[in-house]
């Protein structure tokens, strides 16, 4: 039966394709169905908030200091407590990310002494002007949680002395 | 000849042109969208309902288009190529019957195909090799050197399969006993050319592959090799052109292969006899021929999607070596069947297909043999 054997061969890939077409496209359609990201995702950064709404960020700049692009610009401003915007002295005036530079390695995250910059899940950063790539600090912070005040707060004094809280040691 | 017949023509020709246009935006959306599903995509679906408006924004991109005309290019060919090829595989498809019964239409009785001449096949033959022109000037006057060898390969392969392209035709001539297509489409009421040349019409797909330059052998627009092949330098409306003369072509060699192997216009053979029958609804005639295209269209869309390109000159061996020596037997044996069926018992005829078989397994085993041998040598 080698004479048919060849045949046979031609009939596979023909039998191979044509099973292809009755198994489920595998395409997502993206803008009407979106596919949840993993949990590691690295995608545009969040400015995260206590749960009293205080503000993580400190404005220290080490984020800005790690970054290997060179895409974070951080200057700080005195926390007082009639204006306060995070605890300790000082607070991020203004915290500002060139989403054209940055090449989201996450190096900011690791680098924040109060867990404040947090790489989230959004990955639809598109802009049509460069100046639109830079995100300033009112795009990138977390808007304020249900029940508490927005920044800047009004607080009792003598409360809020210690700029990086008291953490357990990372786990992921 | 009066006016009215003149008319008469003049509006069939357009209908029939614009059917095949409309075909030409179709297939393209047909084929991606085989093609996706073939490899578990959906395919262009955003434009209209289930990308239905796809061929409509691709024709507006492409008018749109700036077209460029290389400097150093023949200005009156690189203008002229296009329309060469895009006219004969309009105008072949004149002589395939939609349907055989005239009607009325505003009291003139109009038949349903353009032109009955009674050479039919031969000028198949004819205006198909025409179309090779169009393609070896468009990679000629583009003074481009991929262009130029897209043009050359094209025109060496569509001659060479163009031979064997004929010769699959005269089996079913003689089948037939006649050169006109309506003949021939009626000498298949009781079986198929495909029942009686099943080889002889499965060198007509593969020839008429090879001759619309289609994959897998689309060796004139190798992609990785040549760029584009011979419409490298073509852009906008002229490249729309060659574009659409490559699918109207295979519409066309579908509806040919269509009449002259697998009963045209003529109902499916479990529907004879019954009221599906050409004879007695005359109307479902061109719907049945288009469903035998589309089937025969999804065949070289599926073929492209299994198969890898084939080497040039295992190409040019193929169809020299093995595809015309083959198809010559088959005649001759399709000579001898009709002879036996004439002088001894007409049940004879099924010599032929059986004869065929033998010779068709014959070739694939000599091609085996000797791809094997070539590989033992390798080693």
């Amino acid at each position: 039966m080698r004479v048919v054997e060849p045949l046979i061969e031609l009939a596979r890939g023909l039998a191979t394709t044509f099973k292809m077409m009755l198994e489920k496209p595998v395409t997502v359609q993206y803008p009407e169905q979106k596919k949840p990201v993993k949990p590691r995702f690295r995608g545009r950064h969040v400015l995260k908030r206590y749960d009293n709404g205080l503000e993580k960020c400190i404005g220290c700049a080490l984020c800005a200091a790690a970054c290997p692009a060179d895409a974070i610009f951080v200057e700080s401003a005195e926390n007082t407590d009639e204006v306060r915007y995070s605890p300790g002295e000082r607070y991020a005036s203004t915290y500002e990310i060139n989403m054209l530079r940055c090449i989201f390695c996450g190096f900011c995250e690791d680098a924040c002494p109060t867990e404040a910059v947090v790489l989230g899940d959004n990955y639809e950063l598109s802009f049509t002007a460069r100046e639109d790539a830079i995100y300033p600090k009112e795009m990138l912070i977390e808007p304020v949680h249900a029940g508490t005040l927005p920044t800047p707060q009004k607080v009792k004094p003598g409360v809020y002395t210690r700029s990086v809280p008291q953490m357990k040691d990372p786990q992921d | 000849m009066d006016l009215a017949l003149l008319l008469e023509w003049i509006i069939k020709g357009f209908v029939l042109t614009l059917i095949l246009l409309g075909g030409f935006a179709y297939l393209t959306l047909y084929e991606r969208r085989a093609l996706a599903r073939i490899q578990a995509r959906i395919g262009p679906n955003r434009a209209g309902p289930f990308g239905l408006l796809q061929p409509i924004a691709d024709a507006v991109k492409l008018i749109f288009k700036e077209e460029l005309t290389p400097a150093l290019a023949d200005k009156l060919l690189f203008l002229l190529a296009p329309v060469l090829t895009v006219v004969p595989a309009v105008v072949i498809t004149a002589v395939v019957p939609w349907g055989v019964k005239p009607f009325t239409l505003f009291g003139r009785t109009i038949t349903p195909y353009i032109a009955d001449i009674n050479v039919g096949v031969l000028y198949i033959m004819a205006v198909a090799s025409i179309a090779v022109y169009g393609i070896v000037l468009a990679g000629w006057s583009s003074n481009n050197k991929y262009a130029m060898m897209g043009g050359l390969r094209s025109s060496a392969q569509m001659i060479s399969y163009e031979l064997t392209l004929g010769l699959s035709f005269v089996s079913a001539i003689l089948l037939a006993n006649s050169m006109r297509m309506i003949d021939i489409v009626e000498a298949q009421k009781t079986a198929w050319f495909v029942l009686l040349q099943p080889i002889g019409t499965g060198i007509f797909l593969i020839a008429t592959l090879a001759e619309v330059n289609r994959a897998p052998f689309d060796m004139p627009e190798a992609e990785q090799e040549l760029t584009a092949g011979y419409h490298t330098e073509y852009s906008g409306m002229k490249f729309a052109l060659l574009f659409m003369a490559e699918y109207t072509k295979m519409i066309a060699i579908s509806a040919i292969g269509a009449t002259l192997f697998f009963g045209g216009y003529r109902e499916f053979w479990f529907l004879s006899n019954t009221i599906f029958s050409v004879d007695k609804t005359p109307w479902l005639g061109p719907f049945y021929i288009f469903l035998k295209i589309v089937i025969l269209l999804f065949g070289m869309i599926w073929v492209r999607a299994t198969y890898p390109r084939i080497r040039y000159d295992r190409l040019m061996a193929f169809g020299w070596k093995l595809l015309l020596p083959v198809s010559l037997a088959l005649v001759f044996i399709t000579a001898v069947g009709i002879i036996l069926k004439d002088q001894v018992n007409p049940n004879l005829i099924w010599v032929i297909p059986a004869l065929s078989i033998l010779v068709g397994l014959f070739a694939v085993g000599m091609i085996d043999h000797v791809l094997r041998r070539k590989d033992n040598a390798r080693r």
